[in-house]
């Protein structure tokens, strides 16, 4: 019998603007690449907070320091942040930061580097995270609608059993909750290429059909050919993906598109890191297929869980996104069961139907959210890496 | 049913993915096209590893690969039914 929906709840935090968070964490958070060792040095001082240090943040301008500062902005604003402590070199770039993440209603304090060194800065900031754990961890959960969340996707080491079973197991995921208002979110643009006529089919509106071609043909114009030195099947497909059986980009494009359902459309086509502005619903977003620099963006425009099919095996995490794995690749079941969430190999045996999978990741979607940790957290996978979109300065 | 060991998508695809681990030449497969859940057999010509495409009929070179039911590349060799088809004989119409 199909399972009902509608009103399926989970215990999680409601943050101050009213979003669902499903992780409690406070973040100390570096402006630039020369506070993450103050970052460090505070977490260090303060259990039960983390730092999450990254590469750059120094002499970026234009559209790409905008994405620096979203990117920044959206991870101390995701709503699996309880509270955030915003360390850089300078006030004013440390502000602007600090002020984005405070129009959540969260607590947030700034400190800055130049003329208190990194000793006085560790020990303002350490007295102010201290403050925040305190605080954080007394908050209480509460019952909140499944459909409340923001679940976004993207997969990784693909394989053709990614298109046979673990992405449209997403995809299946997508079909049932979106309807009931769950906020969607898929991108990957180099892995559209060979499907964008069908991508751009499954658009909402004509209007969503013609921003993400436009975001396409940027990209294969700015990036692709812009920068090509002889045959990309050298790097799409990659060689993961040809081991793994992978002939063609289009070939990995189909089934990179089964994780969007089969009745599923998107509403709107995004930049990297913008939140979503039009309600519930399916979102493309403009990004890398590298799965932490996705996985980082996604988490900038606010969701708060993330479905990952792999045939191959990726390991990737998130530092305040817990990282769903799905896999229906017998071969990586075997050789690293240690990384996969969820296992529908029986979907090749025939044993299990995509609808009883879709079931099955629905169900660790609940329990993710009610506190499961997922196996890239247990291993300790937060890799968080910042799109850059030119030389800094 | 028994545990298939190739998968077809699609009704038009002329090729298929093996899902099972060590397939030898010679092994009388059941396959089954995921979309409407009928099945056929089809002989292996070749070991071929576990996710890897096969031939469903006699494939020649100029010819278009259907998987999907779509279209994802051109044959740049000759792979007879039952034969292995991966980076040595199809390749990407794009580029």
């Amino acid at each position: 019998m199909a399972l009902d929906f509608s009103n399926q709840t989970v215990n999680a935090w409601r943050r101050e603007n009213g979003r669902v968070g499903v992780r409690n964490h406070v973040v100390i958070l570096p402006v630039d690449d020369i506070s993450n060792a103050a970052c460090e040095a505070v977490a260090n001082n303060v259990k039960g907070t983390m730092a999450i240090p990254h590469a750059y943040g120094r002499l970026q301008f234009g559209e790409d320091l905008e994405l620096h500062f979203r990117t920044m902005i959206g991870t101390g604003a995701n709503p699996n942040v309880a509270a955030v402590v915003v360390i850089g070199i300078e006030p004013e770039w440390t502000k602007v930061i600090a002020d984005g993440i405070r129009e959540t209603g969260k607590p947030v304090a700034e400190f800055s580097i130049e003329q208190n060194g990194d000793f006085e800065t560790i020990r303002a900031a350490s007295w102010k995270a201290k403050e925040y754990v305190h605080w954080a961890t007394e908050l209480q959960k509460d019952v909140c609608q499944l459909s409340e969340l923001w679940v976004s996707t993207k997969c990784g080491e693909s394989d053709t059993t990614t298109g046979l079973s673990s992405c449209p197991t997403v995809g299946n995921m997508y079909d049932k909750l979106l309807p009931h208002g769950l906020y969607g979110c898929f991108g990957e643009t180099s892995e559209i290429t060979g499907a964008e006529h069908i991508c751009k089919a499954r658009a909402a509106t004509p209007e969503a059909g013609k921003k993400f071609m436009q975001i396409f043909e940027a990209y294969q114009n700015d990036v692709i050919f812009a920068h090509q030195t002889d045959d990309l099947s050298d790097s799409q497909p990659t060689k993961g993906n040809i081991l793994g059986g992978l002939t063609t980009i289009e070939e990995k494009a189909l089934g990179n598109l089964e994780k969007i359902g089969r009745t599923s459309t998107y509403i709107d086509a995004m930049g990297p890191a913008e939140a979503p502005q039009k309600g519930p619903g399916l979102y493309y977003m403009d990004t890398s297929s590298a799965a932490a620099e996705c996985v980082t963006l996604m988490a900038a425009a606010g969701y708060v869980i993330h479905t990952f099919p792999t045939g191959q095996g990726n390991v990737v995490g998130n530092p305040i996104v817990p990282v769903i794995k799905i896999s229906g690749n017998p071969r990586t079941l075997r050789t690293m069961s240690e990384h996969i969430d969820v296992d529908v190999t029986g979907i090749l045996t025939r044993e299990m139907t995509i609808d009883e999978a879709g079931d099955s990741l629905i169900e660790m979607i609940k329990r993710t959210a009610n506190g499961r940790a997922t196996a890239a957290e247990a291993l300790g996978h937060v890799e968080f890496s910042m799109t850059k979109l030119y030389r800094s300065a | 049913m028994s545990a298939p060991q190739l998968l077809v998508h699609d009704q038009k695809d002329n090729v298929g993915v093996v899902v099972v681990e060590g397939l030898k030449a010679g092994t009388d497969m059941l396959c089954v096209v995921t979309h409407d859940n009928s099945d056929f057999r089809l002989t292996a010509k070749a070991d071929i590893p576990i996710g890897h495409k096969v031939a469903l009929k006699d494939l020649s070179a100029g010819d278009t690969v259907y998987k999907y039911g779509e279209d994802i590349g051109l044959m740049k060799g000759d792979a007879a039914k039952g034969a292995h088809v991966h980076t040595h004989n199809c390749k990407t119409k794009r580029w």
